[in-house]
C-alpha cells in the first residue's frame, strides 16, 4: 500500500531546446504517464537560463534527470530513450499492460 | 607586410607569468596566454600545488582572477591543503578572485539512459569564469570523468571540444593529467592538448627523494628542456634553477671579522670579505663547528643578524656546547638576530635543502651564514650532481652580499694532501678556505689552522695553534722545534724550558758578577797587603843602612883611637891610601 502512494519528485537538468532536450522532455513525460500516473512530480530547468543551479545537483552531463524523492537521490543521464534502464534508475516497477 | 607580423608575433608568444619561483625562468616568461597547458605525473608529484599556485600567483599578482575546477578533492579539502603553502583560498573565494568549484561524479550513483554530452560541465565552467571574470582556469584532473563515464567516445569527444573552447574563450589553462604507463597521460589528454606540456616526477635515489619538472613541449616558444630539481617548501612551489648562472655579483670591499682577532690578523689584519664564501674544511674533532659559531656570534655582536644551518646538532645542543667554549648564543636567539636551522641531511634531497636555505635567507635577510657541514648535504652525491647545485646557492649568496662559512668534513686524518684532495668540489667556488687538522705527538692530539687560500688579500703562511678553551677559541704561535712544529703540552714544555733556562742565564750572570766584585775586593786587598809589605821592608833596609852606618862610624873611631892609641897614624894613613 505504502508503495502505491510513494511521490517521486523528478528534476530534469537540459541545456537550452536541443534535439536532446526536446527528446529527454517527451521521453519522460511518456514514462511517467505510463509507470508512475498520479504519483510524480517533474520539474525542467534550463541551465542556460539558470547556470547557477548546475553545481547543487552536480550536473554535468545534460539532459541529467534527478529523483530528488523519495531518498536516496538518484541520477539518470541522457535522452532517457533506454526506457528499461531509466525505469531501473529509477527503482519503479514496470506497470505490465 | 602581413607575413612579418604574423613571424612576430609568433616569436613574441604571449606568457601568462605563473609567479613560481624559477619556472617562469625555464619556459622564459611563463605558460602560453589563452592557451591550455598539460601538467601530468605519477600520483603525489605536486601537479595539483602546481596548479593552485598558478592560480593564487594570478589572482594576487597578477590581477588574473581564476577558476579551480576540481575532480578529486572537494573544496574544504584543497582550501586545507594548501593552506600549509600560505595559500588562504578561502579569503580569495570571498574577495572574488578565485572560484572554486568541486565535480563530483559517481560512477554507481549514475545510471545512463541514452544520448548525452558534457554541456553541463560547460556552462558551470562559463558561469563561474563569468562570475569573476577569470582569465585562468585549472581542471584538477579532468581524467576522472573517464572513471565517471562509461561512454569514452562520447567524453573524448566532449573533451576536445571543451579544450577547444577554454582556447576560445582565451582562458590560460591548466590541465592536470595522471602519468601513463606508455603514454604522456593515461587517458591520452596530451592528443587535444599540444600547446604546452609539463611533466613532473617523484624519484626516490638512495632513500632520498627529489621532485624534477622537465617542459617537454611548448610549442612556439624557446624553452628549458632539461629535468629540472623542484621542491613544494613552505612558500609554495620552486623550481631549480633559483638564480642565473651567471658570475655579475658585485664585490665589496668591506671587511668582516671572523670574530677571532689573531685569525683576522692571518687574513691580512682585518678578516675576510662581505659577501665572500670561506670553507673551513678538517677531520672530526678539528674545531670547525666551534668556528663558524664564533663566526655567527660576531655577526650578532656587530648587530647583524646570523644564521645557521646545522645538519649534524640539535639547535638546543649546539647553544649548550658553545656554551662550554664561552659562546653564549641563547641571548642573540631571543633577540632576534640568530636562527638556527636545525635538520638531518637525509630529510630531503639536495635540491630540497637548497630550496630551504634559499626560502629561510629571503625571508631573514641575514648578514652572515654558517653552514655546519656542507660536506653532509653532498654525502649521497657524485660531485658532477653537487658542483652546479652548489654553484647555485653559492652565487644566489653572493649577489645577496651574504658572507657564509661553510664548514666541511674531511676523511683525511693529519695535514696531508689527502685532506685538501676531498674537497675539490667546492674549494674552486670558495673565496677563503681554512684548513683545520689534528697533529698527533708525544702523546696528544693537538688542533692546528693554517689559510690555504684567500682570494684578494694578503695572508698569512703560518701554521697556528687553535686553542679551544671556556674564553673561546684563541690561535697561539706554535713552537719551531727540531723538524717539526710543537704544539700543545710540548708547546708549552718548550716555552717552560726556554723560561726556566733564561732564568739560568740571569742568575749566572749575576753570579758572575758577585764573583769579579769579590775578586776586585780580592785583589784590591792584595795591593794593600803589598804596599805594607814594601813599605816594611823599605823600613827594615833603612834600619839596616843605618845601622851599618853606625856601625861604621863607630869602627872608624875606633880605629882611630886605636891608632892614635898605637902612634902609628901615617901607617894607617898609607894603609888607608893604599886601600883606595
Amino acid at each position: 500500500m505504502s508503495t502505491m502512494t510513494k511521490a517521486y519528485e523528478l528534476r530534469l537538468y537540459v541545456a537550452g531546446q536541443t534535439a536532446k532536450s526536446v527528446t529527454a522532455i517527451a521521453n519522460l513525460k511518456r514514462i511517467c504517464e505510463t509507470h508512475l500516473a498520479g504519483q510524480y512530480r517533474i520539474e525542467v530547468i534550463d541551465l542556460i537560463k539558470t547556470p547557477q543551479l548546475a553545481a547543487g545537483d552536480q550536473i554535468l552531463a545534460v539532459p541529467a534527470l534527478v529523483r530528488r524523492l523519495p531518498e536516496p537521490i538518484i541520477k539518470i543521464i541522457g535522452d532517457l530513450s533506454n526506457e528499461e534502464r531509466v525505469l531501473v534508475g529509477l527503482d519503479v516497477q514496470p506497470v505490465k499492460e | 607586410m602581413k607575413q612579418k607580423r604574423r613571424s612576430e608575433s609568433a616569436s613574441n608568444l604571449p606568457k601568462s607569468p605563473t609567479g613560481i619561483t624559477g619556472l617562469d625562468e625555464i619556459t622564459g616568461g611563463g605558460l602560453p596566454a589563452g592557451r591550455p597547458t598539460l601538467v601530468c605525473g605519477s600520483a603525489g608529484c605536486g601537479k595539483t600545488m602546481l596548479a593552485v599556485e598558478f592560480l593564487v600567483r594570478g589572482a594576487t599578482e597578477f590581477g588574473e582572477p581564476g577558476v579551480f575546477m576540481m575532480f578529486e578533492e572537494n573544496a574544504a579539502e584543497l582550501s586545507a591543503n594548501v593552506r600549509s603553502l600560505g595559500f588562504d583560498l578561502d579569503l580569495l573565494v570571498r574577495q572574488k578572485k578565485i572560484a572554486l568549484d568541486h565535480v563530483h561524479l559517481e560512477r554507481s550513483e549514475i545510471e545512463e539512459a541514452g544520448d548525452y554530452d558534457l554541456e553541463g560541465l560547460f556552462i558551470r565552467l562559463g558561469h563561474a569564469i563569468d562570475s569573476i571574470g577569470a582569465k585562468r582556469v585549472v581542471l584538477d584532473t579532468v581524467e576522472a570523468l573517464f572513471a565517471g563515464l562509461s561512454n569514452h567516445a562520447i567524453l573524448r569527444a566532449e573533451l576536445r571540444r571543451l579544450f577547444r573552447w577554454l582556447k576560445d574563450r582565451g582562458m590560460t589553462a591548466v590541465i592536470t593529467g595522471e602519468k601513463g604507463e606508455a603514454s604522456i597521460t593515461r587517458y591520452g589528454l596530451e592528443e587535444y592538448v599540444a600547446d604546452c606540456v609539463i611533466t613532473l616526477d617523484h624519484r626516490v635515489d638512495e632513500q632520498i627523494s627529489t621532485r624534477r619538472l622537465r617542459v617537454l613541449k611548448y610549442r612556439g616558444s624557446a624553452h628549458g628542456t632539461n629535468e629540472y630539481p623542484f621542491i613544494i617548501g613552505e612558500s609554495g612551489f620552486s623550481v631549480l634553477p633559483i638564480t642565473s648562472l651567471r658570475l655579475d655579483h658585485s664585490a665589496p670591499t668591506e671587511r668582516l671579522s671572523t670574530g677571532i682577532a689573531r685569525l683576522d690578523e692571518m687574513l691580512g689584519g682585518q678578516g675576510v670579505f662581505r659577501g665572500s664564501s670561506v670553507l673551513v674544511s678538517g677531520s672530526s674533532g678539528t674545531g670547525k663547528s666551534s668556528l663558524g659559531a664564533t663566526f655567527a656570534e660576531a655577526a650578532c655582536r656587530r648587530g647583524e643578524r646570523s644564521l645557521l644551518f646545522a645538519y649534524e646538532e640539535s639547535s638546543a645542543q649546539i647553544v649548550r656546547n658553545m656554551r662550554s667554549i664561552g659562546i653564549d648564543l641563547a641571548p642573540w636567539l631571543k633577540k632576534g638576530l640568530l636562527q638556527i636551522h636545525a635538520s638531518r641531511p637525509s630529510l630531503q634531497g639536495l635540491e630540497q635543502h637548497l630550496v630551504t636555505m634559499h626560502d629561510t635567507v629571503k625571508a631573514f635577510r641575514p648578514a652572515v651564514i654558517v653552514v655546519d657541514p656542507i660536506s653532509n648535504l653532498t654525502l649521497e652525491r657524485t660531485e658532477a650532481e653537487e658542483k652546479p647545485t652548489l654553484m647555485r646557492l653559492v652565487d644566489f649568496l653572493k649577489q645577496q652580499q651574504i658572507t657564509t662559512l661553510f664548514t666541511s668534513l674531511t676523511t683525511g686524518g693529519s695535514v696531508t694532501n689527502a685532506a685538501e684532495d676531498s674537497q675539490i668540489g667546492i674549494s674552486s667556488l670558495m673565496d677563503a678556505w681554512l684548513l683545520l687538522s689534528n697533529v698527533e705527538f708525544n702523546g696528544e692530539r693537538n688542533r692546528m689552522i693554517f689559510v690555504l687560500k684567500s682570494r684578494g688579500m694578503a695572508h698569512s703562511n703560518q701554521v697556528r695553534e687553535f686553542v679551544l678553551s671556556g674564553a673561546g677559541i684563541d690561535l697561539v704561535d706554535v713552537y719551531l722545534g727540531a723538524d717539526r712544529v710543537l704544539t700543545g703540552t710540548a708547546r708549552v714544555a718548550q716555552a717552560a724550558l726556554e723560561h726556566s733556562a733564561a732564568e739560568l742565564r740571569r742568575d749566572n750572570h749575576e753570579r758572575k758578577l758577585r764573583q769579579l766584585a769579590s775578586k776586585r775586593k780580592a785583589i784590591e786587598a792584595q795591593i794593600a797587603a803589598l804596599k805594607s809589605e814594601g813599605e816594611a821592608e823599605e823600613a827594615e833596609v833603612k834600619f839596616t843602612i843605618a845601622q851599618e852606618t853606625l856601625q861604621e862610624t863607630v869602627t872608624r873611631q875606633n880605629s882611630s883611637a886605636m891608632a892614635q892609641l898605637r902612634g902609628g897614624a901615617k901607617a894607617v894613613n898609607k894603609s888607608t891610601k893604599g886601600k883606595r
